[in-house]
């Protein structure tokens, strides 16, 4: 932990350097023949995706961990992937509808992709709201819904997919042309470096407001 | 002892509780009347029901219906003061996630069974078309909501304000038991049924139990422990 805490100034200045430059790539790459202007979202609500469910991933592994090791450590990171997965999750949700108004000319569509960020979205916050409410010994019980959280998306996407679906699949990203590929993967790297910086950041936190809180229950025996 | 015949015996004891009060089944299955018949002022037009609502509306019956037994299942351990009880018994604790699943699912099945026939009755549903595939999907939808319920409704039970909680972490969880229990249901009940959808379904929801119900039985033991 102490290592990854050096490591922060360097991805928040190079989050900040990227997510600077990040527009003006933006608005150099090439239109899309048929969306146009509207297109440009895809930088951003692709790499905020990626980071949701990367945060998802992560919250799933820290909180299996947790159930089965008791390593307080794997708990404080699960926690604050999953406030991660419900912030860059919002990102995915408020950017995706505009979007779709433009695109498909619908806010919203009961599509694979669609329904599954926004039921993992939604695990995640009952996640949230569990801990926030559930009261003394509840982040045992997150850890639960952590694990079934992460089991659940391969659920969701194979009966979703099943039922109906219009959203581009994920063959779009290796078929982009070298100019929209470029912002779209400094995009990407921006959105990385972000997730990380506050994963670590967040962490500390966690871990001096749980040591904080030991040492409260120590000074009351 | 082995696994199976100590959750047989928790099971058996809830069931004579269970038998001696009814207090589960008298007020589980009024409540999943009472579902039916509010969605019916909603979705039945001029005497006749939309299209696919009959599914929806019995799928969601079902699921309200079943987050109110698991919470009471619980409820009246934590009330006798019985949980501790039941986890200090000399057995391996998955013993009684299973004896309770197989309590909750027994009490499911037979609300089940009168909820059907209301449900064809009020909205003229063929229920007789593919009685055997309907059973067997209203089983297995079953058997992934009161698995995924009964872990949740157990580890619930010495948290704050349960009540609320339990639907909030269940029904995302269970998203995909309702959309295959209740596309499979519509795909029976159609003008033109579809039953090889159905059976697609059908295979879905006990993959579905298959990866959850292990998955709910290997956590059950961490999470129940302090």
């Amino acid at each position: 932990m102490k290592t990854a805490n050096r490591f922060v100034p360097f991805l928040m200045l190079g989050a900040a350097v990227m997510f600077a430059r990040a527009p003006f790539m933006i608005h150099d790459a090439p239109m899309e023949s048929t969306m146009g202007l509207i297109q440009k979202i895809f930088y951003f609500h692709v790499p905020a995706a990626s980071a949701t469910f990367l945060a998802a991933a992560v919250c799933g592994i820290a909180s299996a961990l947790f159930l089965w090791r008791r390593n307080p450590a794997a708990d404080h990171v699960a926690v604050s992937a999953a406030e991660l997965a419900v912030v860059f999750g919002i990102i995915v949700l408020a950017t995706g509808p505009l979007w779709a108004r433009k695109a498909w000319g619908i806010w919203w569509q009961w599509d694979v992709r669609l329904t599954m960020t926004l039921v993992m979205w939604m695990v995640f916050v009952a996640y949230l709201l569990l801990r926030r409410f559930g009261g003394p010994g509840s982040e045992v019980l997150a850890a639960a819904v952590g694990l079934f959280g992460m089991a659940l998306v391969p659920f969701i996407y194979i009966s979703v997919n099943y039922w109906r679906t219009i959203h581009p699949t994920t063959n779009v990203v290796p078929s982009l042309p070298p100019e929209m590929a470029a912002p779209f993967w400094w995009s990407m790297l921006a959105f990385v470096l972000l997730f990380a910086a506050i994963l670590i950041v967040r962490v500390r936190l966690e871990s001096s407001r749980a040591a904080l809180e030991d040492a409260y229950a120590a000074l009351e025996d | 002892m082995s696994l199976l015949r100590a959750g047989w015996i928790i099971a058996r004891k809830d069931l004579v509780v269970e038998v001696r009060s009814r207090e589960l089944a008298y007020t589980t299955l009024f409540f999943a009347v009472a579902c039916v018949l509010v969605f019916a002022f909603a979705f039945v037009r001029e005497g006749r029901a939309l299209d696919d609502a009959a599914a929806g509306i019995l799928w969601v019956s079902i699921a309200f219906s079943g987050t109110l037994a698991l919470g009471r299942a619980f409820e009246r351990e934590r009330q006798n003061e019985t949980l501790k009880a039941l986890l200090l018994a000399p057995t391996e604790r998955p013993a009684v996630y299973l004896g309770k699943l197989a309590g909750l699912l027994l009490l499911m099945l037979c609300v089940e069974l009168v909820v059907v026939p209301v449900v064809g009755l009020l909205f003229g549903a063929p229920i007789f078309r593919a009685p055997f595939l309907l059973a067997s999907l209203l089983a297995a939808g079953t058997l992934g909501f009161a698995g995924v319920g009964t872990l949740f409704a157990a580890m619930l039970v010495r948290a704050h304000s349960r009540d609320v909680l339990l639907p909030i972490l269940l029904y995302p969880i269970t998203v995909p038991v309702i959309i295959a229990g209740v596309r499979g249901t519509a795909a029976i009940f159609a003008a033109d049924p579809n039953f090889d959808a159905a059976q697609s379904w059908l295979s879905m929801l006990i993959f579905f139990d298959a990866v959850f119900v292990t998955l709910a039985f290997w956590t059950f033991g961490p999470v129940m422990s302090e």
